[in-house]
């Protein structure tokens, strides 16, 4: 496991440039002066200012915002609770049907979570519109929130939690004071997951939607449709942008309280 | 006299007092929500389940169950487009009509059974490519220097933070017959004249192959990093040749990354929407994109609903094998 | 049974006072886990300031025991009384009990003061009042210089403190210690035991530990109580229960023991015979035996307290056995003999080396005569 051999060295090459090249080109493309997107005309950031310009996009982009952040914080406060049932619980009624229900919507085709439930918003006679797809959003994101917390409780030593409650803290305080903090990393990925995950969504989105509540993929996608444009590469750019600075932000962060730990063993003299 | 009147308002004025504030302190929301639930015979515990349990009754299994219903209705002009299961009649009777109208006409008219079975085909397909693209890749990784690893796993998992969409959008300008793919062919000489891939089942099978890559890699990596690769040296050792060692001793104790990379991709395509609709051709027919236009174009709930419920069934047998391996796990680990 | 080793010296024993009142009362508990009885049917007492042990090998059902005092299980059946109160379905956080996790369960994110002064600040203890008993705990267990530091900074044996430290903050009326030792390397642990010994002696809290090392047990406690499948075979203090087992299973688990099978032929007011089976070889006791004649019952003796010889010793009579030496193991300050009896069994003796190897007189092969005082003997019924 020293070095790369030719092969391995080969496969990662060839491997990542076809990962990459596609989101490198988009955003190259973005930057071209030209309507046409296979001609190179020139560095250019218009397609950005005209981009502001564009009411449609823009109160696309708002509305996904904010369906993201609502859903994501409900999917984070709902999914801890479920994971920490199913790590904690052992076994209670119904614990099997929770299970099935947690964890159907992660390998559910979208179109089928979609449609069921715009028939249950229609069934119901609820006002579609952004609030639908918040719902939509909080439901299948809880579900990947539920399976991060629970792989995470799995791994935490309980006796932790029990010697809390043995100095006299109450079992939900003990959950706010001892568990949560604990377990905060766990929750703030499953927090971005969720994010995420409602900020890339089109098919949920399409079928929960209403009127007026078109969000950022659903308008990505009509404009697809019509033809590839320099907008909305300078659209994704900004996208993969923010994406990207937000994991390498948070990897770093990470490698530097890691580096931190490992600082602290050298300074307790118990280095491995 | 005097001093009893006194008395009385100095005794009367703090138990008033004492008894709002002491109002006020037990209203705080929280004290109050948990002596209701304590009234109800509910603990922390008890709500700790019960509040994303009824969530996900109310908005998963409910509406999975609504599905069902809509599906056995027959199709109309009205809001909501179909036909009410039960009736009242002379308020006594309750008519239920059950429609298998929508699962005959799935097996009677062609275009429904072959677009289950190009989907499968066509996820069938994509599954062995992206193992076929995906093993070397996750094995290299595997192998690579320990300071690089972290990083190419941080590669990896880039692309499946950003968007969907947004990765798909990006091949149609590869594709495109005056796109960059024909670009490079023509200029390296290999084509004089453009292929057309864009709107074809090949592009499908590119999109699958792209956009699912780092869902069989991860899993395989995770696997192949944890397997201790002495046992490649001992069958060396024992006089192996490495080829035959690969199939002999690494690829049977990969496994169970392989079989999890595979249904990680294999399920999601075969219900997949935005690959076809936007890469394939008006001939590529597949069960997710059938169910959409269904849905939003003809406005056929009934049998956009059948449509769903059948896809779901071919779907349990693989989807509850999944459960079991519970791969998905692993990705949100390492994610 | 009891007597001897404690009425011959005045030692503090208020379990074998008929008036002491009893702080910790574990009454006909059971505990099921389904189908699986983890503890059944157990009734002890614990005395105030005693250091008393749960020992027995895993799975035996000694920490679900610990858990129950602690409160984190609820007895099936039956009743756990401390200090005159009925605590059975008290829940862990109201309990005056406090416990020391195996794997000390310190709070990563809280420094080690913060972790000290958790279960104080629990009891709205004043702040001053707090800081203080933190600065006296960690002068207790010697990690004054450690108080800002995190748990992932300290080691193993600093971490031990710090959950010791902790778990005595509250003083609390009893201490629970859940394999406290097990994760410290050998000389460490026999370094910690010793000082756990000196805290408990100093603070008067009575300690309660579980443990599967029987040396621990040894030398920590005041009495143990042996444990097995959920059942307590033997309580009793250190020196009785190597002495005196009351059972093949304790004897065999406390140190190493030779188990012969005999009959008892005669029984008298302060000894008895019995004749080992397949052989003719009468064995004198020191006490007598509550069992009929002609009854089935196992001699056991302590391979230290055997002598070897070459040559029959004067009163070859009773009490000894001819065998072949079939092996023999050098430990350096003991020697290790296994010895073949008539009928096959192998008796194992060990005797001290005073005198060089070379010196050594008993070889393999050799006849040899292995044999013990009457009072080395004890019968064992079961």
């Amino acid at each position: 496991m020293k070095k790369f051999t030719t092969f391995n060295k080969l496969s990662i090459i060839l491997g990542f440039s076809f990962l990459y090249i596609p989101i490198i080109l988009l955003v190259i493309y973005s930057f071209n002066e030209s309507r046409l997107v296979t001609v190179w005309a020139g560095f250019s950031t218009k397609w950005y200012g005209e981009l502001l310009q564009n009411q449609g996009i823009v109160g696309a982009a708002v509305i996904t915002l904010k369906v993201a952040f609502l859903a994501s914080t409900l999917a984070t406060i709902l999914g801890t609770m479920a994971g920490f049932a199913m790590a904690r619980f052992g076994h209670f009624r119904g614990r099997t049907l929770f299970n099935g229900m947690i964890y159907a919507p992660l390998v559910m085709p979208e179109v089928i979570t979609g449609l069921s439930l715009l028939l249950m918003f229609v069934a119901i006679s609820f006002n579609r519109g952004m609030w639908t797809i918040t719902l939509a959003h909080t439901t299948f994101a809880m579900c990947y929130v539920a399976v991060v917390i629970q792989s995470r409780l799995t791994s935490f030593d309980r006796s932790i939690e029990e010697a809390a409650m043995d100095l006299g803290c109450t079992p939900l305080k003990t959950f706010f004071v001892i568990t949560l903090p604990i377990i905060m990393p766990a929750v703030v990925s499953g927090w971005l997951l969720s994010f995420t995950l409602s900020l890339d969504d089109l098919v949920i989105a399409s079928f929960t939607t209403g009127p007026g509540a078109t969000t950022l993929p659903m308008k990505i996608y009509s404009m697809v449709r019509l033809g590839v444009t320099p907008e909305i590469n300078a659209v994704s750019t900004i996208m993969v942008g923010l994406v990207a600075s937000g994991v390498v932000v948070a990897s770093f962060l990470h490698k530097r309280s890691e580096a931190r730990i490992a600082k602290a063993e050298v300074m307790a003299g118990n280095a491995p | 006299m005097m001093p009893e009147q006194i008395n009385v308002q100095t005794d009367k004025t703090p138990r008033n007092g004492g008894g709002i504030s002491r109002m006020v302190r037990e209203c705080r929301p929280f004290i109050w929500g948990a002596k209701v639930c304590r009234a109800y015979g509910l603990q922390g515990r008890s709500i700790t389940v019960a509040i994303p349990y009824l969530w996900m009754l109310l908005l998963f299994m409910a509406p999975f169950l609504i599905v069902l219903k809509v599906s056995f209705s027959e199709i109309r002009i009205a809001i909501p487009p179909y036909a009410p299961l039960f009736q009242f009649i002379d308020n006594s009777y309750i008519q239920i009509t059950l429609q298998l109208k929508n699962y005959a006409m799935l097996f009677k008219d062609a275009l429904y059974v072959n677009s289950y079975l190009s989907s499968l085909k066509i996820a069938t397909i994509s599954t062995i490519v992206t193992l076929a693209i995906g093993y070397p890749i996750a094995y290299a990784m595997a192998r690579a220097p320990k300071t690089w690893r972290l990083t190419l796993l941080m590669l990896v998992i880039l692309p499946f933070w950003t968007s969907f969409l947004i990765r798909v959008y990006a091949w149609i300008a590869i594709l495109k017959p005056e796109g960059f793919l024909n670009m490079v062919l023509i200029w390296a000489g290999v084509i004089d004249k453009p292929l057309i891939i864009l709107h074809t089942d090949w592009a499908v099978y590119i999109g699958i192959v792209y956009s699912y890559l780092p869902f069989m890699i991860l899993p395989l990596y995770a696997n192949l990093e944890k397997m201790d690769f002495s046992l490649l040296e001992a069958a060396s050792d024992l006089g192996c040749p490495p080829g035959k060692t690969f199939w002999k001793i690494t690829f049977p104790l990969s496994m169970p990354g392989v079989i999890a990379g595979c249904f990680l991709v294999f399920i999601p395509a075969v219900g997949e929407f935005v690959i076809p609709d936007l890469l394939g051709g008006s001939s590529t027919l597949m069960i997710g994109k059938t169910l959409w236009t269904e849905f939003f174009s003809n406005r056929d709930w009934p049998l956009s609903s059948a449509v769903a419920v059948v896809l779901l069934l071919l779907l349990v047998v693989p989807i509850v094998w999944f459960q079991r391996y519970q791969a998905r796990r692993n990705i949100v680990d390492v994610v | 049974m009891g007597g001897e080793v404690t009425k011959s010296r005045k030692v503090w024993a208020p379990w074998n006072e008929a008036d002491a009142k009893p702080f910790v009362r574990i009454e006909n508990v059971t505990k099921k886990f389904g189908s699986f009885t983890a503890i059944d049917n157990v009734t002890l007492d614990i005395y105030e300031r005693e250091f008393f042990s749960l020992l027995g090998p895993s799975g035996c059902g000694k920490t679900t025991l610990l858990r129950m005092l602690a409160g984190f299980e609820t007895p099936t059946s039956g009743r756990v009384i401390i200090d005159g109160e009925d605590m059975s379905t008290v829940p862990p956080h109201k309990r005056p009990v406090n416990m020391m996790f195996q794997s000390y369960a310190l709070f990563p994110h809280m420094t080690v003061e913060q972790n000290i002064a958790f279960g104080l600040k629990q009891d709205r203890m004043a702040k001053d009042e707090i800081t203080e008993r933190v600065g006296k705990m960690l002068k207790l267990v010697r990690m004054e210089k450690m108080a800002k530091r995190k748990p992932d900074q300290l080691s193993g044996g600093q971490k031990q403190r710090v959950a010791l430290a902790r778990s005595l903050a509250k003083k609390p009326k009893i201490l629970l210690l859940d394999e406290p030792l097990g994760a410290l390397d050998k000389k460490l642990r026999e370094e910690t035991q010793f000082e756990l010994v000196n805290i408990q002696e100093t603070l008067g809290i009575t300690f309660v530990i579980v443990t599967h090392d029987q040396e621990e047990a040894m030398t920590v406690s005041s009495r143990i109580a042996v444990m097995d499948h959920g059942y307590v075979a033997q309580i009793a203090s250190p020196g009785e229960i190597y002495e005196y087992p009351n059972s093949r299973q304790v004897a065999e688990f406390i140190g190493d023991v030779n188990i012969i099978e005999g009959q008892i032929t005669e029984i008298r007011s302060d000894s008895a015979t019995i004749k080992i089976k397949g052989t003719d070889v009468p064995v004198e006791t020191g006490r007598s035996v509550n069992a009929t004649a002609d009854e089935w019952v196992w001699v056991a003796i302590r391979p230290e307290k055997m002598i070897i010889s070459l040559d029959a010793p004067k009163n070859g009579s009773i009490n000894c056995i001819a065998g072949k030496v079939m092996d023999i193991g050098y430990l350096g300050k003991l020697s290790v003999y296994h010895v073949r009896m008539e009928d096959g069994q192998i008796i194992i003796v060990t005797q001290t080396n005073r005198m060089r190897e070379t010196e050594r007189t008993i070889t393999w092969d050799d006849l040899v005569h292995v044999s013990w005082s009457p009072d080395a003997a004890v019968v064992l019924l079961s």
